[in-house]
């Protein structure tokens, strides 16, 4: 019995391990192969052949794309992620402290919106139908169909502009009090919150309320238990697996949202650094910050699926 | 004698998809005494479990109590708040589910479950919980009874469940307990000994029962009345006896007579013609990875050797798991064997259907158990039985209409009905065009896979009919494959045995009371009879039952 | 209450006549759709000003009567921006989710189908394409190739089709376990035969809606891209690169910011009512 779980955990990390390699691969052929020669783009349009030619030369830019992917997979294993073209610093010292950064902003927002989540969407499963759970229900809707940019302008527009609680912008380098570093995350973290909490409402509540449709749950109450006993008994431990599945799931929607609300509040983390080597087409510091975010999308949905496998009750 | 209780003018509503509300149950009244059981019997949609769930107050989402009364040990169920109704449900009523497995929650052990009762009405402490529960697994000879509650639910078998659910039930010590079709989902000779286990528990504690099933012969092992439902209304009501030996209303009777066994009639007169239709040998067939042996990992079919004749039919036998399907699919193509030969109509047939040409594919036609999902939702009666006509015979539009209404006539279906969707049509109904989409093809040999087992018995025994008529006029031979002996005694000229993937004895109808292999005599032995005495007067051998006892 | 309420009218007055029950927040979305539809196709005949025109002395200016939404960073008025904003947007999505659920549908249809290592091969390779978060795959992209309308279509599909191709391949999955499927194959009918008339009219009503929550989606990752800079580029622009352009207007109020996103949330939001709320057939079992 325990032999099948680690059989089928064994076999989700190994597929883990092939869509990792995919992914490199993907995104290191996205950014070599297609058009755009990078050494005339180093040089500037005025380059001489000669000059490009020998950059080329010292890049390895003519080896086959191949033995180019290895050699840079090699790297990166490592830990060489390489020089950065704009500022041809090691790519390395330009993510470290950022990359810093952006987790806490990560944790910080996971730490408010997972109990906030789990809590509203819970509620609403079990007051199906009610005032409540529709306007949870609809609030939810509102949040996802949005973009993020547009949920970020109007908590500017609400604390900074009209209520003048907080600051628009946030430097985290210049932070000096407590006081200091709760107003300067405040903004970013309460964006954050708003767009993943709303995937995990949504999906949490649709965990339990699918084991409140099971016939055991009916049993539970043909045997004369209460509400409250036939949720927290009956209902909750079978969709624990689904719940935690839902908030890894939702976590990695911090990704996407974190690309946006770094640039728009000017927060020093990897999201911004990498956008804005996309404007200088740093190709060596794209890859590397590329291969990060899927790093951690792949572990946060790999998570996800073996704490599926984990939960199930029935592979015990 | 004061009755336990009483059920007066009942009504239940329904909100249909439209929000319409409709009655489905309309006003049905019967007793129930003291330490007395009563069945509940009718064909899907008669109400039956509607009805049985209104006795512990409970209408499922959707519906509502919406008139009469259903008193209970002096209490009215209807307009008890539900707090009142929660401390009834567990202690005086209790409730026996159609699926144990599902009733059982997965995620805590089944000591948990089955004293849960006893928990939330605060009846004993835990220690003497456990031990009444321990006594109850025994009484429900359930194997070790000391350790059985400590494993999950999806770690002991399905008859096992169901047993265990008794015991959920009868913890609380109730006054009137439920059963909503315990056995239907179990094979027969599983069905026995859960029967028994619930018969000699009910009446050693003088327990009235609450019996739900569609199966008269079940029923009348257990039940000292019988209330008949149809469509939400009751029909006949009376003692056991008085229904199996006088029953007054039409539909009761019809009930009786679809099962009484008809044999098959005047046998086609066995062509012995030179060559049989369909010859089988030494067939295997399974699932998995190939080993090296070149046989799959898991072998469902083993050695498997038959011979349908001309014009006449071949019954395969046999419960869940034994191989009986798979050995219809691998005959028809659809899994090839991994070993072995099939000759049908004298040409050796390839083994997977791809190997095989058009017009073999044609003449051999399978139909499946599940009309629902054998029938395209999304096409019309006239599209599902136009494609094998132009597939096969290559029709114009003018000759597949003509023929589409030959088909309809043949399984008498109106010829209206060739612009409906399966959905729009009842169960019977769909089984027939299934049936006529095999027809279209002019087959010679129909594989018919457990077809009238999702069937209300009264539907099924019309089907059958019909098969043996559409035999007469075109020459058709069958292979019946079900689980069901009396279906298959009364179509099919030789019957094959089927257990643990190997065919254990081959028999005509003639013999089946004296069949020679031992297992062929547990599982006909175990087919309940519409005999009141029949359970308590049967014997079998422990040792037999339990060597194929599969689960 | 009022929910009640406003169903049980809706029900009145959309009436059951064709057998189909469509209510009013259903209706509602539908409305919505169409009105944006109509603006991106006739943008051009109904601007009340030219869209690179400064037409305001004032910058960031506020709602007024002549300028309905206020104006832009440069003077220009905000609502025939937005207007012609549509255009970029509803265009570029509805091309981009039309191909990404056209080329998804088929090849889930297929491997649903086909089975075997091809099923396989299809799936890990869609699913490790999934696993790139799509904002990412779309700043890699544009990094390497730089932006331009085609680009950003083409883009946008790519990462859509593994999700269609993953919906549709489990409907499909679904439906070819069924019987149906099994007495069509020993009939010995093609592959294709099963896609098209078997398993496609089947699936076709969830498809759609999925196709309606994947253009939600596109909207949203093209708003996104654009607010990055990394979108629609200028002369052109649409909703994203117009709160892009005029989010110096934030410390002010400016009307500039927040209406191109109102437009953005209002398409979306109707499409998802929309989704929750489709006509149903309704069926009544009891005659």
């Amino acid at each position: 019995m325990n032999n099948r779980v680690l059989s089928l955990v064994l076999s989700r990390l190994l597929i883990a391990l092939i869509t990792l390699v995919i992914v490199s691969f993907a995104v290191f052929f996205a950014t070599t192969l297609l058009p755009g020669d990078t050494a005339t783009i180093l040089l500037g349009q005025a380059a001489t052949p000669e000059a490009v030619e020998g950059l080329r030369k010292a890049m390895h830019l003519d080896d086959p794309a191949i033995f180019r992917f290895l050699r840079w997979i090699v790297g990166l294993l490592q830990g060489d992620l390489g020089t950065s073209y704009a500022n041809e610093m090691p790519v390395a010292d330009l993510i470290g402290g950022r990359f810093i950064n952006t987790l806490q902003l990560a944790g910080v927002t996971a730490l408010f919106s997972v109990p906030i989540a789990l809590t509203l969407g819970i509620t609403a499963a079990m007051l199906r139908g009610s005032l409540y759970d529709r306007a949870v229900t609809v609030l939810t809707i509102g949040v996802i169909s949005v973009p993020e940019f547009m949920i970020a302008t109007s908590a500017v527009l609400i604390f900074a502009v009209y209520l003048k609680w907080l600051p628009a912008l946030s430097f985290a380098n210049e932070v000096t009090s407590l006081t200091e570093l709760l107003r300067i995350y405040a903004m970013p973290v309460i964006t954050l919150t708003f767009v993943i909490s709303a995937q995990m409402i949504r999906m949490t509540r649709a965990a339990v309320i699918e084991t409140l449709n099971t016939p055991y749950v009916e049993m539970a109450l043909l045997k004369g238990a209460s509400r409250p006993r036939i949720v927290f008994r009956h209902a909750l431990p079978n969709a624990l697996g689904p719940i935690v599945n839902a908030v890894a799931l939702s976590l990695s929607y911090l990704l996407g949202g974190v690309i946006i609300v770094e640039t728009i509040f000017n927060y020093p983390g990897i999201a911004k650094l990498m956008v804005d080597a996309v404007a200088t087409r740093d190709l060596p510091l794209i890859q590397s910050c590329a291969m990060i975010f899927c790093l951690g999308y792949l572990l946060l949905i790999t998570a996800a699926d073996i704490i599926a496998i984990l939960s199930n009750p029935r592979l015990r | 004698m004061v009755n336990l209780v009483e059920i007066r003018d009942l009504k239940v509503e329904a909100t249909t998809d439209s929000g319409r509300r409709v009655e489905i149950i309309n006003g049905v009244s019967f007793d129930i005494a003291e330490g007395e059981i009563v069945a509940l019997i009718g064909e899907s949609g008669s109400g039956k479990t509607t009805i049985a769930l209104t006795l512990m107050g409970h209408a499922r989402p959707g519906c509502r109590i919406s008139g009469g009364s259903v008193s209970v040990a002096g209490k009215d169920m209807v307009t008890l708040s539900e707090k009142q109704r929660a401390r009834v449900r567990g202690t005086e009523v209790t409730y026996v589910p159609q699926s144990a497995a599902a009733a059982f929650n997965p995620a805590t052990t089944i000591m948990d479950q089955v004293i849960e009762v006893t928990r939330i009405h605060g009846i004993m402490s835990s220690d003497e919980a456990r031990a009444r529960a321990v006594d109850l697994f025994r009484a429900l000879s359930l194997p070790e009874p000391e350790t059985i509650g400590r494993r999950y639910p999806h770690q002991v078998s399905g008859g096992q469940l169901q047993r265990l659910s008794a015991a959920m039930a009868l913890i609380g010590d109730p006054k009137l307990v439920i059963f909503d079709e315990p056995t239907t989902a179990l094979d027969v000779t599983t069905q026995i000994e859960v029967l028994r286990a619930f018969k000699s528990v009910m009446k050693k504690g003088g327990i009235a029962g609450v019996y739900v099933s569609h199966d008269l012969a079940v029923v009348a092992q257990i039940a000292d009345r019988i209330v008949v439902l149809k469509g939400g209304e009751t029909k006949e009501i009376g003692t056991t006896e008085e229904i199996l030996n006088g029953a007054k209303h039409p539909y009761t009777r019809e009930l009786l007579a679809a099962f009484e066994p008809k044999p098959r009639g005047a046998a086609g007169a066995a062509e012995s013609g030179p060559a049989p239709l369909l010859e089988i040998e030494n067939l295997i067939a399974g699932y998995g990875q190939v080993q090296a042996d070149g046989l799959p990992l898991v072998r469902a079919v083993e050695h498997v050797s038959l011979k349908v004749e001309k014009g006449r039919n071949l019954g395969i036998i046999g419960e869940s798991g034994c191989g009986k399907s798979t050995l219809a699919r691998t005959i028809a193509g659809i899994l090839p064997a991994a070993v072995g030969k099939i000759v049908f109509d004298g040409k050796e047939l390839g083994r997977s259907a791809r190997e095989r040409s058009r017009d073999e594919l044609r003449e051999m036609q399978i139909v499946f158990q599940y009309a629902d999902t054998a029938l395209n939702p999304a096409k019309s009666v006239e599209d599902i039985l136009a494609r094998p006509l132009t597939f096969y015979h290559g029709m114009n539009a003018k000759a597949r209409s003509a023929r589409i209404d030959e088909l309809l006539d043949m399984v008498r279906l109106p010829r209206n009905l060739r612009h409906r969707r399966p959905g729009e049509l009842s169960g019977g109904q769909k089984q027939r065009v299934n049936f006529a989409r095999a027809l279209a093809a002019d087959p010679k040999l129909i594989l018919c896979d457990e077809i009238t087992s999702a069937l209300d018995t009264v539907v099924a025994a019309a089907v059958i009919d019909l098969l043996k008529e559409l035999q007469r006029e075109l020459g058709l031979s069958y292979i019946f494959i079900s689980h069901d002996l009396s279906v298959v005694e009364s179509i099919c000229d030789e019957i094959v045995v089927m257990y643990g993937g190997r065919k254990v004895e081959e028999i005509s109808p003639a013999k089946i009371k004296t069949p020679e292999h031992p297992y062929s005599q547990l599982l006909f032995s175990s087919v309940p009879r519409l005999d009141p005495t029949w359970l308590d007067g049967l014997e079998q051998d422990p040792e037999l039952v339990r060597a194929y006892r599969q689960r | 209450m009022t929910m009640t309420n406003s169903e049980t009218k809706a029900d009145r007055i959309s009436g059951t006549r064709l057998g189909y029950r469509f209510n009013i927040i259903g209706m509602v979305g539908l409305s919505v759709i169409l009105f944006w539809a109509l603006i991106a196709i006739f943008a051009p005949l109904i601007i009340p000003y030219p869209v690179g025109e400064i037409v305001d002395l004032d910058y960031f200016g506020p709602m007024s009567r002549d300028f309905w939404l206020g104006s832009d960073y440069l003077g220009r008025d905000m609502l025939s921006r937005i207007l012609m904003g549509a255009r970029y947007t509803v265009g570029i999505s509805l091309a981009a989710v039309t191909i990404a659920c056209f080329s998804g549908v088929m090849l889930g249809m297929f491997a649903a189908v086909a089975g075997g290592w091809l099923d396989t091969v299809l799936s890990r390779f869609l699913d490790a394409l999934n696993s790139i978060p799509s904002k990412l795959f779309g700043l890699v992209v544009v990094a390497a190739v730089g932006s331009s309308i085609p680009v950003l279509i083409l883009t946008l599909s790519v990462i859509y089709i593994p999700g269609a191709y993953r919906f549709a391949r489990a409907l499909a999955v679904n439906i070819n376990a069924m019987d149906f499927i099994t007495v069509a194959r020993i009939r010995g009918e093609s592959t294709l035969y099963l896609i098209r008339s078997e398993i496609l009219p089947n699936i076709v009503g969830p498809v759609l809606a999925d196709l309606g929550i994947r253009f939600v989606f596109i909207v949203l990752l093209l708003s996104g891209l654009s607010f990055l800079g990394l979108g629609v580029q200028p002369p052109y622009a649409d909703w994203g690169a117009l709160v892009r352009e005029n989010i110096g207007g934030l410390p002010f109020g400016a009307p500039a910011v927040m209406a191109p996103s109102f437009a953005i949330a209002s398409l979306t939001i109707s499409v998802n009512l929309l989704i929750d709320n489709l006509p149903k057939k309704i069926r009544d079992r009891s005659e």
